[in-house]
């Protein structure tokens, strides 16, 4: 209603002029693309002011050390771990939340959706925030790997509900941050389940520790029009770094485990990258 | 500022209505009105429990409730008119006693003979996130799933043709879909709709747990207790594929290998997607209602809750597609004692809902 509003000023004020012929008026700098956020119908000379709105879309893409990884490999591709684990993945679900873009002038975009990536849900893979930005310059990109301590509130968004994505309330409640499922073969060669779960922990009964993970990228891009900005996840990355994860060690039953649900955050901290801003 | 807006948007719709009025005024024939009939629409009436966790009931655009609707499709459910010799309906195998299923391992169709597949019990279908249905999930709405068991050879081994036919020539039926759809012109996906707007308000959320959820109600420590197990990891670990207090389907809705046997001989959901990585995946069924849906699993194997719960406790087998949600597998199960076994099933048990399968809306209304 507002723009509409304006439209209709800068329309009448735009008509208004139209008949102004005096040509000693001095030449006056700024946007001349009517069709800019920031257009001055007063401007005589365009000064590369202008800037728009344009969507942007973020790409959740998983790989495996560099490897691509989608749902077509579950159940078949095999992987080796640092720990020279060889396993397959039957699913990978995993949270991300609070997604911002940086400004240069250091104001921030915030988008309000949380995105609960499903590899084999293809529509999860993408997120279009209702937001628009801003055409210019970003210095970075953050977010939340699973919810912070205030939007991790138990039974509070419905669609996660639904896909049963909840955290045991003995376990501290709120939501899951990734379920990554699948087969390793143990010592012996024989396959096993592995269910790497990862979300609140438990330090003792009725005490909790927050583990979500929060990442800021310091990266300069500018935006120019309509943009998909990649989020990768390096699978690999949960099994090495900083700690080395022998499936045979800790492979089910981690959910009640505080040293498992604090390492697997540890090692989480490698675990994501910006990849590429097309436009 | 608002009221700004406000003065604004009246001005400008002022024009708008103007210019209109003036555009239009030379059209001296305006086409007269088509009147169209309307069904009364009758919205699902979702439980508060519902409301407060669950995403909104899923009803297709083409497809809406109404009173008509549901009157046509209760009707069709409990009538054998649609069977290909006239002595089974929809009810014959989904009893509203049996919230919607029947007490046989397999259903015996018209022609005596049984099927492979124990009969699923019917609720809460709006709130079927994938919309697949069947325990192999070959069907993609409810529309669909309606469409199927009347011309399937060992159920009600009709044809469409022939059960159209049948519904067009009898006394009321054609002046009843007039009133569901505007047209006494029956089709089966008319037929279907029907049926399945009937099947939508099938909901139950009045359990002994829910008036617990709701503060509605209290529950006895064995059956607390019981909750406790369900929801730890390292017990029943029952909550990662049937639900918890704030997702009270009590079922995720989506396929698994539950570590029934060790040869796969029905594929389920890999039969129907071609991928042998989900031979024997089966559609997790909803735990509400256990006490009147016996006996158990896609196979009606188990006659008892009982074996149910040994079943997960020390009887899980091993084979290439089980799912690693079946984590105990290696020794059998999770080794629940008699008494968190007891439990257990006090706390599954407290799940059902007595009201649901004796709501007089829901019963034989021929």
């Amino acid at each position: 209603m507002k723009k509409l509003a304006l439209l209709l000023i800068l329309a009448f004020i735009a008509f208004g002029c139209s008949n102004n012929d005096d040509d000693s008026s001095p030449e006056v700098l700024g946007c001349t693309d009517p069709n800019s956020l920031n257009y001055n119908p007063e401007a005589t000379k365009d000064d590369d002011s202008c800037v728009y709105e344009k969507n942007v879309t973020f790409a959740f893409t998983q790989n495996w050390a560099g490897t691509p990884v989608t749902a077509a490999d579950f159940n078949s591709s095999v992987y080796q771990n640092q720990a020279g684990n060889y396993l397959s993945i039957s699913k990978l679900r995993y949270l991300i939340s609070r997604i911002s873009l940086h400004k240069a002038d250091g104001t921030t975009v915030d988008f309000l959706e949380y995105n609960l990536v499903d590899l084999t849900d293809p529509s999860t893979l993408t997120l279009s925030p209702a937001l628009n930005v801003i055409t210019g310059d970003y210095t970075g990109i953050s977010f939340i790997y699973g919810f912070n301590e205030a939007d991790n509130m138990s039974g509070a968004y419905p669609d996660l509900n639904a896909a049963n994505w909840n955290w045991p309330s003995m376990l501290g409640g709120g939501y899951h941050f990734m379920q990554m499922e699948g087969s390793f073969d143990d010592a012996a060669g024989a396959p096993q389940p592995y269910a790497y779960h990862h979300g609140t922990a438990r330090v003792s009964e009725g005490v909790f520790e927050q583990n979500f993970i929060a990442f800021e990228f310091d990266q300069n891009f500018t935006i120019t029009d309509d943009a998909t900005i990649e989020i990768k996840m390096d699978i690999s990355e949960w099994y090495k770094n900083p700690l080395t994860w022998d499936l045979n060690d800790r492979s089910v039953d981690l959910m009640m485990n505080y040293l498992a649900q604090k390492d697997i955050q540890r090692n989480g901290a490698s675990v994501f990258s910006i990849g590429e801003i097309a436009q | 500022m608002k009221e700004r807006s406000v003065k604004m948007f009246r001005l400008i719709f002022g024009l708008l209505t103007f210019s209109l009025v003036m555009a239009c005024s030379s059209d001296s024939n305006p086409p007269e009105p088509v009147e169209e009939y309307i069904p009364t629409p009758k919205p699902l009436t979702v439980p508060p429990i519902f409301e407060r966790l669950l995403p909104p009931p899923t009803i297709p655009d083409d497809n809406p409730q109404t009173e008509e609707g549901i009157a046509l499709g209760r009707k069709l459910f409990f009538d054998p008119i649609l069977s290909g010799d006239g002595t089974q309906a929809c009810a014959s195998c989904h009893k509203p006693s049996n919230s919607f299923t029947d007490d046989s391992q397999f259903s015996i169709g018209i022609d005596g003979i049984e099927g492979t597949r124990n009969s699923m019990p019917l609720f809460n279908m709006a709130w079927n996130g994938n919309e697949k249905f069947f325990w192999d999930g070959r069907a993609t709405s409810v529309e669909n799933q309606a469409l199927e068991p009347v011309t399937n050879p060992i159920e009600m081994h009709n044809t469409w043709q022939n059960a159209v036919a049948s519904l067009q020539n009898h006394s009321t039926y054609p002046e009843l879909f007039r009133k569901a759809f505007g047209t006494s012109n029956i089709t089966k996906e008319l037929t279907a709709k029907a049926i399945a707007q009937f099947e939508r308000i099938l909901i139950s959320a009045n359990s002994p747990f829910d008036k617990y959820l709701q503060g509605e109600g209290t529950l006895t420590p064995q059956e607390l207790n019981g909750f406790e197990i369900f929801m730890d990891e390292t017990r029943g670990d029952c909550f990662h594929c049937h639900g918890n207090e704030n997702s009270p389907l009590w079922t995720d809705n989506i396929f698994h290998n539950n570590g029934l046997d060790a040869i796969i001989t029905d594929k389920g959901l890999g039969n129907v997607t071609g991928d042998p990585s989900q031979d024997g995946w089966f559609k997790s069924p909803s735990l509400r209602n256990l006490a009147y849906t016996a006996p158990y699993m896609h196979d009606g194997r188990f006659a008892t809750l009982d074996e149910v719960i040994n079943h997960y406790s020390e009887g899980l087998v091993y084979s290439p597609t089980i799912d690693p949600l079946m984590k105990a597998v290696s020794r059998g199960g999770v080794q629940l004692s008699e008494s968190e076994k007891a439990d257990l099933k006090a706390f599954l048990l407290s799940l059902s809902d007595p009201t649901f399968i004796t709501n007089p809306a829901f019963q034989n209304p021929n």
